[in-house]
């Protein structure tokens, strides 16, 4: 086998979106050579889609501080967070928004000119108290912001780019290094070997994993499944986040802020039944809370349509000119997809799946970690930031808001780590052709001519399958047919073949290896939820209603070789605050 | 050399990837435009169809979901095609 052209940089970033950016900027700053990859042009991420806000207390609009918007988050977690890495999170929240701002990232203002703030789900003053406001938003395009500010940046700074360029695999050598990836140049289809010192990877979540979900089409874990093909478990994949208002059948996400601004649910009888399940919070109760409420309510017969499948989400009852004013996207979203107007009818929705709690593991640095002996130890030169990895910040259950501050908070800090790395790390280490010859095994795969099953068909039933098998209730008996059905969709795609077969942006081979990856991620997912015989944050087994803290108080460590699990503790103790115990979580 | 039918499978193929974008909304509008609606496009159409790809994602979105319009007049011609090619 005649080896792919090679390129070498001191460190290398799979990912363009906020979290990969954010790191190589760091490391661009100190003058490392870095290479970003990106199976789209960067500032095509999915961070773009991130409209709600970025929070931090920065205590603008109401009182609020750092430690309280800890106290949330922990609790938003169902105390599976690690208090460590939430800690520092929040603590550096603050400042990193205000680094934002000075970077360029247009944040909406109050009159006297600060940051203004907005209130989200799960948010609160002193411990469990009032309201806050602590998402700072820019419009409705925080996202949009932050991305574009960090890729101006990292083009002054000199970082190049692979833009279109689909990683493939991890390299790897007999110790364990990562050497850097095989990526596939998506115009020309012809491979490339980029090495590096150090490899980050940052590719974003797997929403595509579910039939519907409110995330672009490029989010299929491709990086999760790198790392599980490379030897490396994922943590707590058992925990996928149902966003409760997506519009029904559809996916696309109905944010948060329509019900901030007042809108409220109903099911056919016209009843608020958020008072009952949560009736101090109610609508704004946390997510995973209101995904089961709007799933129950249909279950039991109170769903709205024709066939009884949603609920309705009104504001009709704010008044034309309110939802023209507030609201303007969400109206047009409505009309654009459902040719309702919001203003005078109901959005019929559902829950959706929305974000992935699990992902590669890594301490509060970026490094990737594995087990090893009675504790864990980090991968040489690897990292691993924002939706893919699983830090563990979000736990059980993610608050809005929390994500783009994750993925800045832990880029800069891995590319903070990164460079101490680079500093004792001098040289590139020998390549190991071994671990190229089996990346590049992938990509011959989907050479194979003939008669098989079409790569299309496949990912339907998939997403199907781990909608109805893996979704916001589950139970043993249903996650166990699950099982089957994903590991009988693995066989099958092993005799897919590709109908076209050129190499000029053969996109098909592209999401060919793209369902690959999805397959690995729903194994992971579905045997991770199986292992968990309790209900926690967005895991919920009827068959285990109740939180165990005793035996569940851990997270999950899911091995792709023989589909093993394993298990390790939170971390209870913050950097240098006392710990939050756990309690019973009420809205 | 490639043969005429290649180069044109070719571009159609870049512009399925083009399509692929940050926002679910989009996809799906693009997507269901450049299977049902790009055909008809004359020549000059297709060119403005491509400035629009290479829009940010954010200025593409109010522009297909109406919330700001193209005071250029062929863009706002392929604007209205996609949202009346819209799939549902
Ligand atoms: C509709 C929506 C609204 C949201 N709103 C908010 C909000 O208001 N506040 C909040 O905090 N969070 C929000 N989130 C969550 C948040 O947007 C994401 O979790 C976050 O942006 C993820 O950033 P990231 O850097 O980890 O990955 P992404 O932005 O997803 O970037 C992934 C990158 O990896 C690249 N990539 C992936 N696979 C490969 C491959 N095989 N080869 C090469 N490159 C690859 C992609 O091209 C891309 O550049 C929202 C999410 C959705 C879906």
């Amino acid at each position: 086998m005649t080896l792919p052209p090679a390129r070498k940089f001191d460190t290398l970033v799979i990912g363009a979106g906020g979290g990969g950016l954010r790191a190589a900027l760091q490391l661009a700053q100190a003058d490392a050579s870095v290479a970003v990859v990106s199976k789209v042009f960067p500032i095509r991420s999915h961070t773009v889609a991130a409209q709600g806000g970025i929070n931090a207390a920065l205590a603008n609009v109401l009182p609020d501080n750092w430690h309280w918007h800890m106290y949330d988050t922990i609790k938003g977690s169902d105390y599976l967070g690690d208090q460590d890495a939430i800690e520092y999170m929040c603590r550096a929240a603050s400042n990193i928004v205000i680094e934002l701002e000075h970077a360029g990232v247009p944040f909406s203002r109050l009159p006297d000119g600060r940051i203004y703030q907005r209130r989200f789900g799960g948010q609160s003053q002193n411990f469990g108290g009032e309201q806050a406001a602590r998402a700072c938003a820019a419009a409705d395009r925080t996202g949009h912001a932050i991305l574009h500010t960090l890729y101006q940046q990292n083009i002054r700074a000199r970082t190049h780019f692979f833009d279109e360029y689909f990683a493939v695999d991890l390299i790897r050598d007999e110790q364990g290094y990562i050497l850097g990836v095989l990526a596939l140049e998506i115009e020309t289809g012809e491979p490339l070997l980029i090495e590096a010192k150090t490899t980050l990877i940052a590719t974003g979540g797997a929403g595509q994993l579910f039939r519907t979900n409110t995330n672009a089409r490029i989010n299929t874990g491709d990086g999760m499944a790198m790392a599980l093909r490379a030897g490396i478990p994922l943590q707590d994949m058992e925990f996928f986040q149902f966003h409760p208002t997506g519009i029904a059948g559809k996916g696309m996400l109905i944010s948060e802020g329509v019900r901030g601004e007042g809108g409220f649910l109903v099911n056919k009888d016209g009843e608020r039944f958020m008072e009952r399940y949560a009736p101090h919070a109610k609508d704004l109760a946390s997510r995973d809370v209101v995904s089961r409420a709007i799933y129950t309510e249909v279950a039991e017969g109170r769903g709205c349509g024709a066939q009884g499948d949603h609920v309705f989400l009104k504001l009709d009852h704010l008044g034309e000119e309110t939802v023209a004013a507030r609201l303007p996207a969400i109206r047009e979203l409505a009309r654009t997809f459902l040719h309702i107007d919001p203003a005078h009818t109901p959005i019929p929705v559902y829950p959706t799946a929305h974000y992935t709690m699990g992902g590669i593991p890594t301490d509060r640095h970026g490094r990737v970690v594995v087990p090893a002996g009675q504790g864990e130890e980090a991968i040489p030169g690897l990292y691993a930031v924002g939706e893919c990895a699983c830090v563990s910040v979000h736990g059980a259950n993610r608050l809005g808001g929390n994500s783009l501050l994750d993925i800045v908070v832990f880029g800069r800090a891995a590319g903070n780590d990164i460079i101490e790395y680079l500093r004792e790390n001098r040289f590139h280490r020998p390549l190991n052709v071994a671990s190229v010859e089996q990346a590049l095994g992938r990509l011959a795969r989907w050479e194979r001519q003939g008669e098989g099953e079409t790569v299309d068909g496949l990912r339907r039933e998939l997403q199907q399958i781990m909608e109805q098998h893996c979704g916001v209730f589950r139970s043993q008996a249903v996650l166990e047919q699950g099982l089957d059905k994903v590991v009988q969709v693995q066989q099958r795609l092993a005799n897919a073949v590709l109908r076209d077969h050129s190499r000029v942006f053969n996109t098909a081979r592209i999401e060919a290896l793209e369902l690959e990856n999805l397959v690995e991620l729903a194994l992971a997912t579905v045997t991770s939820a199986l292992g968990r015989t309790e209900s926690r944050g967005a895991h919920s087994r009827v068959d285990h209603p109740q939180r165990d803290d005793e035996r569940w108080l851990r997270h999950t460590l899911f091995f792709r070789e023989g589909r093993t699990l394993d298990y390790k503790p939170v971390r209870m103790k913050p950097m240098t605050v006392e710990s939050f115990a756990p309690k019973e979580r009420t809205y | 050399m490639h043969s005429e039918p290649e180069t044109r499978n070719s571009k159609l193929r870049q512009l399925r990837w083009r399509c692929r974008r940050g926002m679910l909304e989009l996809d799906i509008l693009l997507e269901g435009f450049l299977q049902h609606g790009y055909e008809a496009l004359d020549g000059g159409q297709r060119a403005d169809f491509e400035r629009l790809l290479a829009l940010p994602d954010q200025e593409l979105l109010e522009y297909l979901l109406g919330t700001r319009t193209s005071t250029e007049g062929s863009l706002a011609h392929v604007i209205a095609c996609i949202r009346n090619t819209s799939v549902f």
